[in-house]
């Protein structure tokens, strides 16, 4: 299996088997442009309106920093915590078998199907100072609903599903006789995950990480129950709009949009090259 | 190394694998554990590697009992049948893996991992390729690339499962010749499983023929063919044909009729005559022989393979004839086997 020699440039079309190139490029370039390009460019444009003053003082208001600093913030946070557990879970319903295997599978995929109000409401009674967890924590001067940890438990289980449904295909591919080839070689159990697994899961937990992270910014409906919706402290971007929409302020409400906007966009640009660069490495 | 197996026996869920398994294996010798599938020969391999924990028994490695040691702690090279390379480490990082995850004072230093790499590179004729990652080598160059991480580490014992099951006829060939070259140079205690008795035999210095989780017989190429000890090695190596017979006074019959073999030590009773096709000649008038009636002729490479009917019963076997021999146009045909060997009837 040698790599043909790629000729310089690209070829805009490749011969294959199914045709239907321009059918579906156009398909897919005019559905685009009416689900997200336009809907997205009308934010930016309502923006613009604002003027470059204006939108910067709405920019660097305290509140808004706030706000985007704890939306992102905690979306980084819960992003990284599904990673690191939702890639256990993933390997526990991929490695083991054992009773209600199946139904635990079926789980993950629930906070994919609640409705996150319902979710919302959910974690708030649990973690309330006087809900069944809450309790427990209190003593412990931990409090978690009406605080930004509140925000990221909610966004840790409204995140889970995407990191645990990306990388368990990737592990199903795993062949064990890769781990008993490196066993074989001397390598022990700490160094078979470390050198062996999770450079070629990398790239999967890379999009898990992503997924989980854009979502983490992107919500609301479970938010808002458990953050306590405290300025400066527990309020998160997405709130804050709808806050100036009910104002009437719906300039104020695009820039702070668009500024999510860009931002959640560099940043997933960021993680992309890091993904490509990693499944050059590790392909 | 010598290798020793004792008395092993391994069962996967109450379902036995192997039988009672005992088997020698010289230091330095290239041995050949051939079978059909189910027969146990990879779970032997992989007892001895260690990746199967034996039910009873125990495998020394030498004087040491190795059956205690873990995996890790063995040091065998182990090559799979899907190469089970590390696909996202180069060709070079791949060798050198075995070294790399050492510690302390056993790990060498990286420009010796390095130079131990190319060495072995070049032993398996790869030599130019380290920066290649796996997916860009074809299928015989992804096996040798394995062969030379598992030697990286300077195994005591060199154990090969299905080495060549997964490529394709004529690089088989090349690298079964290839890997005698290497055995020779090296000189590892080398264990390969088949299921090719082509390979085995032209390949190994001793050939383990096992069947349903037992050893059936352990020997040179040339006892292995000429001297079967069993029906089932009979038939599962080379070609063979077989008869019901009877045997009365030391002379096998063939319904109530001598074929002319005498058999003086076989008891009498019922038996099953085993024969090679190729190995029998043909006779003119029939007194004290096999005849038959031509059923089906077959022109097979450089012989023809002709299918005999025997007697009331139709019983069919094949007998080989030169292309040209005048009798594969007759309808009758009478012969006498040559090498023969009689095993009780079951």
């Amino acid at each position: 299996m040698t790599t043909a020699p790629v000729k310089a440039g690209w070829r805009f079309k490749q011969p294959s088997v199914i045709p239907g190139f321009g059918l579906t490029l156009g398909f897919s370039l005019a559905y685009l442009t009416l689900i997200i390009l336009i809907p997205l460019s009308g934010l930016v444009w309502r923006s613009a309106a604002l003027g470059w003053a204006d939108f910067w003082a709405i920019a660097v208001d305290r509140r808004t920093l706030n706000a985007l600093k704890i939306s992102f913030g905690t979306a980084l946070l819960a992003a990284v915590v599904n990673v690191v557990f939702g890639t256990i879970v993933a390997w526990v319903l991929v490695r083991y078998r054992f009773p209600g295997r199946r139904i635990a599978d079926a789980m993950v995929d629930l906070p994919f199907a609640l409705p996150t109000a319902v979710a919302g409401i959910a974690l708030t009674t649990l973690y309330a100072p006087n809900g069944w967890i809450g309790q427990l924590l209190m003593p412990l001067g931990l409090k978690v609903a009406y605080t930004p940890i509140g925000i990221v438990v909610a966004l840790v289980f409204i995140g889970l599903p995407f990191v645990v449904r990306t990388v368990q295909p990737i592990m199903e591919e795993i062949d064990k006789e890769v781990e008993e080839a490196a066993a074989t070689l001397g390598a022990s159990r700490f160094q078979i995950i470390t050198r062996v697994l999770f450079p070629g899961l990398a790239p999967a937990i890379i999009t898990g990480f992503s997924l989980a992270f854009a979502r983490g910014v992107g919500e609301y409906g479970s938010v808002i129950f458990i953050a306590g919706n405290l300025p400066f402290k527990s309020e998160i971007a997405p709130l804050l709009i709808v806050i100036r929409l009910e104002e009437y302020n719906y300039e104020a409400a695009t820039a702070i949009a668009a500024i999510m906007l860009a931002l959640s966009f560099v940043m997933l640009l960021v993680v992309n090259l890091v993904q490509t660069w990693s499944r050059k490495r590790y392909g | 190394m010598e290798v020793r197996v004792v008395n092993v026996r391994k069962e996967f869920e109450r379902f036995p694998a192997l039988h009672d398994v005992s088997l020698d294996i010289r230091s330095g010798e290239l041995i050949a554990l051939l079978g059909p599938s189910g027969s146990g020969k990879t779970t032997l391999l992989r007892l001895i590697a260690g990746l199967e924990r034996p039910t009873k028994g125990a495998i020394f490695f030498g004087d040491e009992d190795a059956s205690q040691k873990s995996i890790q702690e063995r040091n065998v090279g182990f090559v799979f049948q899907h190469y089970a390379l590390f696909r996202h480490m180069t060709v070079a990082d791949n060798i050198g893996f075995g070294l790399k995850v050492r510690h302390g004072a056993a790990r060498p230093s990286g420009q010796e991992i390095r130079r131990r790499a190319l060495e072995l590179l070049d032993l398996v004729q790869l030599s130019g390729l380290e920066k290649r990652y796996p997916a860009q080598l074809s299928g015989g160059q992804r096996q040798r690339v394995a062969l030379a991480r598992a030697m990286a580490i300077e195994p005591k014992v060199l154990l090969l499962d299905e080495p060549f099951g997964a490529l394709d006829a004529q690089v088989r060939r090349e690298l079964r010749r290839w890997l005698r070259e290497i055995h020779d140079r090296t000189g590892h205690t080398t264990v390969f499983v088949t299921h090719d008795q082509e390979e085995a035999l032209e390949l190994a210095d001793r050939v383990v023929v096992m069947s349903q989780g037992r050893i059936e017989q352990v020997g040179t190429a040339d006892d292995i063919y000429d001297t079967p000890n069993s029906p089932f090695v009979y038939s599962f190596i080379g070609e063979s044909s077989s008869l019901p017979v009877k045997v009365e006074n030391g002379e096998v019959w063939i319904a109530d009729r001598p074929i002319g073999l005498s058999a003086p030590h076989a008891p009498s009773g019922e038996a099953i005559l085993h024969f090679r096709p190729h190995d029998v000649d043909l006779v003119d008038g029939c007194s004290g022989c096999i005849a038959g009636t031509v059923a089906a002729s077959r022109r097979v490479a450089g012989t023809r393979r002709v299918e005999l009917e025997i007697g009331g019963e139709r019983q069919r076997v094949e007998i080989e004839l030169p292309v040209d021999h005048p009798a594969a146009q007759k309808s009758r045909v009478a012969f006498r086997p040559r090498r023969w060997k009689l095993f009780p009837a079951s």
